[in-house]
């Protein structure tokens, strides 16, 4: 146990923390905040492991800008303030998802515990990414990739738009 | 020294919280944030996965990135979809089938 491992249980904590909050809360705009939390706590977990350059990109692009338009989104569909009545579901449904995450986290778990060395070993020496390699190989090696994801950026800039201006007769079928 | 089981097991109980998610919210944009946190998870392993073994995999610094882009990417046209979806029928319930 080193002072990294306790850093990243702080960090993975308040993650999990918000996490479970954001997906069982009755709030939906305390949801988007919880999700604020949880990705806070997921960026400091990267920060712990040494990619500095993607948990600040996670903060810019997460919590400055998908949870942002999340709320505008909140906003414009008329979420209520109080706790959300309107969308509750029942007792069995939510033991069940409860039970298939469950599930699913203990399959993926038996899976890739062992694959890192098991629940004692796997210390490894934490080995910062500094941004020159980062800048080397993203404009480098994966230079291309990196342009076709701005096309692919516009692309979804575009396909929002339109999708937006959709009216409603036009979507009707004449009968 | 980092000992390897703990960014596993975060990623592993993020991805869990987000199928649980999925699975028990019936509006929209709450589906949308428990994706985020499964793509949370799915990050945090990719990253993990970068710092395993003896020669770093190169591509471990700049994939992390790409999967952050694409996901806001796709976060922008759900939400459109969302938006649209609500001035049509004026309801968002992902339970209900009916007409609009």
């Amino acid at each position: 146990m080193t002072s990294l491992d306790l850093a990243f249980g702080a960090t993975g904590l308040l993650a999990l923390v918000g996490g479970l909050l954001a997906v069982t809360t009755r709030h939906v705009v305390h949801a988007a905040l919880w999700l604020v939390v949880a990705l806070l706590g997921v960026a400091g977990s990267l920060l712990v492991l040494g990619s500095e350059l993607v948990s600040l990109v996670l903060v810019l692009v997460y919590v400055g800008a998908i949870v942002v338009l999340v709320l505008f989104a909140l906003m414009v569909t008329r979420a209520p303030i109080g706790p959300d009545t309107a969308h509750t579901v029942g007792w069995p449904r939510r033991i069940g998802g409860a039970l298939s995450g469950a599930a699913v986290a203990v399959l993926l778990g038996a899976v890739l515990v062992p694959l890192v060395g098991g629940a004692s070993g796997g210390a490894i020496k934490r080995a910062a990414v500094d941004s020159t390699t980062v800048a080397q190989d993203l404009f480098g090696v994966w230079v291309w990739p990196f342009e076709i994801l701005s096309l692919l950026l516009l692309a979804a800039l575009v396909a929002a738009l339109a999708v937006s201006r959709i009216r409603r007769d036009e979507t009707e079928v004449p009968s | 020294m980092i000992h390897l089981v703990g960014p596993v097991v975060l990623a592993v109980a993020l991805i869990g919280l987000g199928i649980m998610g999925v699975l028990t919210r019936r509006h929209p944009v709450m589906v949308l944030i428990a994706i985020e946190l499964i793509l949370a998870g799915g990050l945090v392993l990719l990253v993990t996965s970068g710092l395993v073994g003896g020669s770093r995999w190169s591509g471990a610094s700049v994939l992390p990135l790409f999967v952050i882009t694409i996901a806001a990417a796709e976060t922008v046209v759900a939400l459109a979809i969302v938006l649209t979806l609500f001035r049509h029928r004026r309801r968002i319930d992902l339970d209900d089938g009916s007409e609009p």
